[in-house]
């Protein structure tokens, strides 16, 4: 079984494409052969920054031979049909059967088609390739027209030992290629299979997986910081991308004047990392970063590496004093003294600046605060003063800093460590593993935050759509959910976000032309005629109008929360048929409320009386279902005149104690006793189907039956909707 | 000492590695070598090499192209009243275009790099992504920042629209930080501080006594003192200017008969709009706009060179005559 070896040579891909497109090669040649006939054994695929590899074993020698039949005229059909069938399907009369049926004998033409070599099949299908291969971006060069990440030099394709012979675009394939760019004698390299392909490039520099780069940038640094009795401050991402930077890595390094350890140390490790890919150190006693730093460089260079490292220390001084320069000037400035050139920093087109946003985010904070009982006024100055560090020189320089810059100006100028604190936290949690803020004052402005994110857009209609949520909504939304669960806190959102999304739909109906007209289009009257309604616009329309679109937005957006919350749940390994019960009560906009029952539910669900309880109200619910679908009206009143049996009598007054309960317990938020309540229903259930035969013969007390198990139907959806509920 | 003041000549090295001019010197004898044009700067102010005709509107319509030459550059919000060792407001590029981008464009370059005296065996030469885009010039291409030890020494781009027109063939552009690469070879920290002639004691020149006092003064006009009223006249009147000579220049016919004086009137309108924009009158909205209204210019001047012969008019008819035939 013959194996196939593909490198694609090209000038340097950007290392952030490496990964893909190594995946995107082996994806598309494995499906290009398979769909061929070919099937083999294992591929596999690889980038550096010069090429695509990839290595393909256990392929067959050809295709395999496809024999296909084929059914034509009666064997006393005219002559021309019988031709005509012949050439159309490629054979002459020796090459088809006779076969008889009832009515009579018939021609069939037996076509027997050759496998092609897989050679061949790899002739045609790398240049497709090749062609189509999915670059986020592509160029052309020269003269040509082929299109490739970057200047496509050379194909080396071996197959079973020989070149596979093909051209694109002038490019011949062969079975050379070259080493390391600067390291190795530049002689070609002539390649039979992958193993000894690998082997000779390694002795020419280059490290053909990406892993093992990674590994050896990972080890040296470790060492290289033990030797010096410090500690790497790993960054996964930053060896990933190194290694997508180099053939050959060889890892030094280099030290800084101490006097820049006086900046944060965020600052040094970002500068040294975001401008020139280099590693921080951090003295493992004492934690704090010290003032060396890597470099992972692509070279042995005969010197040792000295001036590479003389060449980056002076860049890493440069950029550490544009980082000092920032920060003395950042902190000549007070954080109050930034928030009026907010209003030249535009947030969104369409939503105004960033003073807007920090004067809405202002006012919601405080509205938080008030209800979770903090300061106020902590809360609203934090918010004021959240966004101020974005005219400031070290965000302007490094944005990913915002917020932690903030904090820290804040506190060196004085002020309250709980506003410092907020200015810092307010942008998280960034994600599902990410912090969530500690302190309330914190929580309070990045709920505003991200809940005047949410409205705004949806004010706007810029929402998440499939893979698409360019404004981090779905993040924003989670970040919400995850403070209020995890701080614990009531918060009606429906009451919270009405008033809030109010003000941007209000500034679209003055700015955006066209806006009006929707809305009116929108809310239209019965019958009303859209032009008469526009030209008699006025404060009342105007009123209305947006009062329903406040009340559409607020909706859209709580039931967006609503789908965040299940899927968060549901990752938290929630039962989605329970958040679902929950969800279909309507009504629900407090966030900590649903998940208090979701909880509430599952637990009674887990007991033998919930197990017991579900089966009885599905029988209750089936039999309710049977009737109602044949047009049966189910009361909602029980006459205990027509009671007949004692289990009847246990049943209602249970439902009544139990319905009760519920409702009470569900009022005062004690999920766990509402639970409880619906639990006393289990044994009267049990007995009530045990003992009395609902299909009675008398009309009135069959009625009354099927209303006293509407009461069971009613009394669990006090709790949750029971018929959402699998099992 | 006494000796060499005794000279007629003074004591200077060409040597790239000490001479700010030496560098530039060695760079023209290598891409003279290799058959490029040595051009001389375009005599108007431009925020970057790539201005120039030679670049832009060579880079587009089908006739090779070789050239290189030095581009003072001018970027006025850059200005740093020269206490900024690493800042300027006007600053040299030293350009090189090459259409159609030859294949061998990478080892050209480094070769470049080792005629000025960077050993390829102790230096970390890489090619690091860097995707170009001129807002205002309408053009975009893909490429990488060249870095030495960790410092970007050049530009590198494979051109793929110049004036909102497709390059085909597609030009390789070479764009050396002067400055830069100057300070890395001399080993200096301060621009101010290069060796500008190669010479030494009483003979040498530095940076410093060359341009200190312009870039005070520039970072004065700039910062302070050009009359933005003036500055947006001037601004308004390129602009007229070029459109009239884009009207005027058309023959109707497939040809034009003024592109580049057209051409002209558009890089004055970008650099008033910089100067402007140092300046700090254009707020962020108005900013958009007018690199909206310098892009237009830019790629009108495009389409008005392809109808010049310089743009290749007529090479394409001729050609498909040919092949009628």
């Amino acid at each position: 079984m013959p194996d196939l070896l593909l490198e694609l040579l090209s000038e340097e891909i950007p290392a952030r494409m490496q990964p893909r497109a190594a995946d995107d090669l082996a994806r598309l040649m494995a499906e290009g052969l398979s769909g061929a006939g070919c099937t083999f054994d294992r591929v596999e695929a690889h980038a550096t920054p010069r090429r695509l590899v990839l290595s393909i074993e256990g392929l067959p020698a050809a295709q395999p031979d496809v024999r296909e039949e084929r059914k034509g005229p009666r064997t006393d059909a005219p002559e021309k049909a019988i031709e005509g069938f012949l050439r159309s399907a490629g054979v002459s009369l020796e090459e088809c059967e006779e076969r008889v049926d009832k009515k009579g004998a018939y021609y069939v033409a037996l076509i027997e088609t050759k496998g092609r070599p897989t050679e061949a099949i790899i002739a045609d299908l790398v240049p497709d390739v090749i062609r189509k291969f999915p670059w986020p971006k592509s160029m052309r060069w020269g003269s040509g027209s082929l299109r490739w990440v970057r200047p496509l030099h050379s194909i080396l394709c071996v197959f079973g030992g020989d070149v596979v012979e093909f051209e694109v675009d002038g490019i011949a394939s062969s079975n050379e290629t070259t080493g390391h760019r600067f390291m190795s004698d530049g002689r070609p390299i002539t390649v039979s299979s992958f193993d000894n392909y690998g082997m000779q490039l390694e002795s020419a520099y280059v490290m053909l997986e990406a892993e093992a780069r990674a590994a050896v940038i990972a080890e040296e640094a470790a060492d290289l910081a033990a030797q010096a009795r410090l500690e790497l401050v790993t960054d996964e991402g930053l060896t990933q991308e190194t290694a997508g930077l180099v053939e050959w890595p060889v890892v030094l390094m280099g030290a800084f004047d101490e006097s820049f350890l006086d900046l944060p140390p965020e600052v040094i490790i970002t500068s040294i990392k975001s401008h020139q890919k280099c590693f921080s150190l951090r003295d493992p006693q004492t934690g704090n970063l010290a003032n060396r730093f890597l470099m992972v460089s692509n070279l042995i260079a005969e010197d040792g590496g000295d001036k590479i490292v003389q060449g980056n220390e002076r860049v890493i001084a440069a950029r550490l004093s544009d980082a000092k320069f920032f920060w003395d000037q950042d902190l000549k400035v007070a954080l109050e003294d930034r928030v009026p050139p907010l209003k030249d920093v535009t947030f969104h087109a369409r939503l105004g600046t960033q003073a807007e946003r920090v004067e809405r985010i202002g006012t919601l904070a405080g509205e938080m605060a008030e209800r979770m009982g903090v300061s106020v006024n902590l809360a609203k100055k934090a918010a004021r003063l959240c966004k101020a560090d974005l005219v400031s020189g070290m965000v302007g320089e490094f944005p990913e800093l915002q917020g932690l810059m903030g904090s820290y100006y804040a506190h060196a100028e004085g002020l309250e460590h709980d506003v410092a604190d907020a200015i810092a936290m307010h942008y998280k949690p960034q994600g599902p593993s990410d912090e969530v803020p500690a302190s309330k004052v914190a929580q309070a402005v990045a709920l505003a935050d991200k809940l005047d994110t949410l409205a705004c857009f949806w004010a706007i209609g810029e929402t998440p759509t499939g893979s698409k949520d360019p404004f981090a909504l779905r993040r924003a939304a989670l970040g919400v959910i995850r403070i209020v669960l995890e701080g614990e806190l009531k918060l009606p959102l429906s009451q919270i976000i009405r008033p809030h999304i109010a003000g941007p739909i209000e500034r679209r109906m003055e700015t955006e032309p066209g806006y009006v007209k929707q809305l009116i289009a929108k809310y239209l009257e019965d019958g009303e005629d859209a032009a008469k309604a526009e030209e008699n616009w006025d404060k009342g329309r105007r009123e209305e109008c947006l009062a329903r679109e406040v009340v559409a937005m607020s909706d859209s957006l709580l039931s967006f929360f609503a789908d965040r919350l299940k899927v968060y749940l549901r990752d938290l390994g929630a039962r989605h048929d329970l958040i679902d019960a929950v969800f279909s009560l309507g009504d629900q906009d407090d966030l900590l409320k649903i998940v208090r029952r979701v909880d509430a539910l599952g637990i009674f669900l887990d007991s033998e009386d919930g197990q017991n309880l579900l089966a009885g109200y599905k029988r209750a619910a089936n039999i309710l279902a049977a009737e109602e679908k044949k047009g049966t009206k189910v009361e909602a009143e029980v006459d205990e005149a027509l009671f007949e049996g004692a289990e009847e009598e246990a049943l209602y007054a249970a439902l009544q104690g139990a319905e009760n309960d519920a409702v009470v317990s569900v009022s005062e938020e004690n999920f766990e006793g509402a639970m409880a309540a619906l639990a006393q229903l289990r044994a009267p259930v049990d007995a009530f189907f045990d003992a009395v035969m609902v299909n009675a013969e008398d009309e009135k007390v069959r009625a009354n039956r099927l209303a006293l198990l509407g009461r069971i139907r009613a009394a669990t959806l006090q709790v949750a909707d029971f018929s959402k509920i699998a099992g | 000492m006494l000796a060499a003041s005794n000279k007629a000549t003074p004591a200077v090295s060409l040597d790239p590695q000490r001479s700010f001019q030496g560098l530039i010197l060695t760079l023209h004898n290598y891409w003279a070598a290799y058959g490029a044009l040595i051009l001389q700067p375009y005599d108007m102010e431009v925020g970057a090499g790539t201005f120039h005709p030679a670049t832009t509107l060579r880079s587009i319509g089908p006739r090779p192209w070789k050239a290189a030459y030095v581009q003072p550059s001018r970027r006025p919000s850059d200005g740093r009243y020269g206490e900024n060792p690493n800042r300027l407001q006007h600053y040299y590029q030293y350009q090189v275009l090459l259409k159609p981008s030859p294949p061998d464009l990478q080892e050209l370059y480094l070769g470049s790099l080792y005629e000025i005296g960077i050993d390829r065996h102790n230096h970390d030469i890489r090619f690091v992504e860097d995707d170009w885009e001129s807002p205002t010039l309408g053009a975009w291409g893909l490429g990488w920042e060249v870095w030495c030890d960790g410092m970007e020494v050049s530009q590198f781009t494979y051109f793929q629209q110049v004036g909102g027109i497709d390059c085909t063939p597609v030009s390789g552009e070479l764009t050396y930080g002067l400055e830069r690469l100057a300070m890395y070879v001399q080993g200096v920290d301060n621009v101010y501080d290069l060796n500008f002639n190669g010479g030494e004691g009483e003979d040498r020149v530095s940076y410093g006594e060359v341009f200190l006092q312009a870039e005070q003064e520039y970072s004065r006009f700039n910062f302070e003192h050009a009359n933005t009223e003036a500055l947006l006249r001037h601004f308004e009147d390129a602009e007229a200017e070029c459109a009239a000579l884009l009207k005027a220049g058309d023959t109707g016919e497939g040809l034009h008969l003024m592109g580049l004086p057209a051409y002209d009137q558009c890089i004055k309108a970008s650099h008033l709009f910089n100067l402007l924009d140092a300046r700090g009158v254009i707020s962020v909205t108005e900013r958009q706009s007018y690199i909206l209204r310098v892009r237009d210019l830019a790629k009108a001047c495009a389409e008005a060179w392809l109808k010049t012969a310089g743009g290749g008019a007529g090479e394409t008819a001729n050609s498909e005559e040919e092949a009628n035939h």
